[in-house]
């Protein structure tokens, strides 16, 4: 458990922030400028807010009142920063190896055979980090956090730098170390798909302040905290892959009822976590009939928030979970939709991106 | 070699080197040090540190030598104190070394600064984050990081400190065998008459060694700078 409480001035711009991230990981997630990066910084020591205390269960690394201020090498972090940051001047072999050097001989560490397995890296060790892909670097660099033996694992937007592709091939590295490692991770991101695949907590800023935090599914699903935007909104839900059907569509089973999205790789059995996006999602009154999309999901309304524009967010609690809908404010008005009221949300089954679909459950 | 130098040609050759090489090696702790502080910290004074540094490379060699003399002479201020523990610069060698290792600082510590500049304070920040104390930073990141910069320095300042002449002989003299490095030397072969072959043959050494030490530092830099960059 890690408890955080800081203030900060500068450039005025102001953060007063306070919450707590239990194991796991806890995404730090709101638009740029929110002030996800400089409480990371103040966690790792490499700012020193004005006021405020950090402490890691009885691990005190920041404490103003008392006046503990302990420097970044003393704080037993591993840090993966948005640009990997490897030693050019070392191969990849000792830039893994540079953290365990420095821990202390009793610490808990990783097997690096294991960390070098779990991330693929094996065929890299002997090279500099000059000839690595995007890719690659990115890997290494969890790896090299990882070895350090620390408590607590910073990550600061580590895809933020990287394509399409590239993510979709790191974020299973983290849904790895999320669910194999015990290490709690702090993660920061302004992106909606990765906090719905990797959150196990979500703290939410907004302009320097907590704006909510909690479990994963609850914050996402709660249309009055939207940090990124009403654009972006978009539930989580969990779902259990049921069988493959042989026209290339995955049937999955969301508390009870069938979803069916395009063909999956996980194996029938694995559980997996499912963002649907606010503006994928269609509201009706009666259940449609002669509809082509496949995903219908029965629910009732919890809460309507009119956004600015001409839009509205419709929460609505279904046996699948929460699911948010974006709206036109017309449409919420000419079907009299109002909380309590029965609605369908209807979801096309090709709208889900694989990007949005992550192993794991949300509890 | 031997045969075709003579032996107070051959003198003055190994003279420079050995004043040279400990002018070199002694100051470079000293420059990697300032050279440190001059580009990581801020400091009062810093501009006139910086300034201190650089006004041998300013002033007329003649006048840094005449300082030296002044400071460093049995009855100066430092050299007073200095000469009481049995340390005498003055009309020695190691004297030479310290005209040599003044005027060669300013070119050392400029190389060094400027390839420190160069190291992105984030890996040293990730570095720390590592674990590393400042000490280790400094050892594993910034140093090896610099390196390119402090061999082409030091060699720099090595090549600077063979062609010194002004503050040397102003500050220890032209003494045979002590003092008379190769510019001292050849200066001397051409006050007298018949010196101009004995000079010529100083002249080449020179250009040789110059060339040698450029030629060095390119291949050591470019090999430094090929691990450092990777691939």
């Amino acid at each position: 458990m890690l408890d955080v409480s800081l203030r900060h001035d500068f450039g005025g711009f102001s953060l007063d922030a306070h919450f707590r991230a239990p194991a796991g990981v806890t995404v730090l997630f709101g638009r740029s400028g929110s002030g996800k990066t400089t409480i990371v910084n103040a966690v790792a020591g490499l700012l020193m807010p004005d006021a405020g205390r950090i402490a890691a269960n009885d691990w005190v690394l920041l404490d103003t009142d008392a006046g503990i201020r302990l420097r970044p090498h003393r704080r037993r972090l591993g840090y993966i920063f948005q640009e990997g940051r490897l030693f050019p001047h070392l191969t990849v072999r000792q830039n893994l190896a540079y953290g365990a050097w420095f821990a202390p001989k009793d610490a808990a560490r990783e097997d690096m055979g294991k960390v070098v397995e779990l991330l693929g890296i094996g065929h890299l060790l002997d090279r500099r980090p000059g000839a690595l892909s995007g890719g690659e670097k990115s890997r290494v660099a969890i790896g090299r956090a990882l070895l350090s033996a620390p408590r607590l694992i910073l990550a600061d937007e580590p895809l933020a730098a990287l394509d399409e592709a590239r993510k979709a091939e790191i974020l299973p590295y983290f849904e790895r170390l999320r669910d194999e490692v015990s290490v709690p991770i702090l993660y920061v991101s302004h992106s909606a798909s990765e906090v719905a695949r990797l959150a196990t907590t979500v703290v939410a800023l907004d302009a320097g302040r907590v704006v909510a935090q909690g479990p994963a599914a609850e914050i996402l699903g709660d249309p009055a905290v939207l940090p990124t935007g009403a654009r972006e909104a978009g539930a989580v839900l969990t779902a259990r892959v049921a069988r493959h059907h042989d026209d290339g569509l995955s049937e999955l089973d969301a508390g009870g009822i069938p979803l069916f999205l395009p063909r999956l790789a996980q194996v029938p059995g694995s559980t997996l976590r499912i963002r649907i996006a606010a503006h994928d999602v269609i509201l009706s009154r009666t259940r449609p009939e002669g509809l082509s999309a496949l995903n219908i999901l029965p629910g009732t309304i919890r809460d309507i928030r009119p956004g600015e524009g001409p839009g509205a967010i419709v929460a609505l609690d279904t046996d699948a979970g929460r699911v948010l809908a974006r709206i036109t404010r017309r449409s919420a008005t000419a079907l009299g939709l109002e909380a309590g009221a029965r609605v369908y949300a209807i979801i096309k089954t090709v709208s889900v991106a694989a990007s949005d679909i992550g192993s794991g459950s949300t509890g | 070699m031997t045969d075709w130098l003579g032996p107070e040609e051959w003198r003055a050759v190994a003279l420079s080197l050995r004043v040279s090489f400990w002018a070199t090696l002694a100051s470079l702790p000293f420059g990697i040090f300032i050279a440190y502080a001059l580009a990581r910290w801020s400091f009062p004074g810093k501009q006139i540190l910086n300034g201190l540094v650089h006004l041998p490379l300013i002033l007329p060699p003649v006048v840094t030598g005449y300082l030296l003399l002044l400071l460093l002479g049995t009855r100066g201020p430092i050299g007073g104190i200095l000469a009481d523990w049995g340390i005498v610069f003055a009309f020695r060698w190691t004297g030479a070394a310290v005209a040599a290792a003044v005027m060669a600082f300013p070119l050392m510590v400029r190389a060094i600064r400027l390839s420190i500049e160069a190291v992105d304070p984030k890996l040293e920040q990730a570095s720390a984050t590592l674990g590393a104390s400042p000490g280790w930073v400094f050892l594993t990141v910034t140093l090896p990081m610099a390196l390119p910069g402090i061999v082409a320095g030091t060699i720099l300042a090595f090549a600077k400190a063979m062609g010194e002449f002004g503050a040397t002989i102003t500050f220890v003299s032209n003494i045979p065998g002590q003092t008379r490095t190769i510019p001292s030397a050849i200066y001397a072969f051409l006050q007298v008459p018949g010196g101009e072959g004995s000079a010529m043959k100083l002249v080449i050494v020179s250009i040789v060694v110059a060339m040698g030490a450029l030629f060095l530092s390119e291949v050591i830099g470019r090999r430094v700078a090929a691990r450092v960059g990777g691939a």
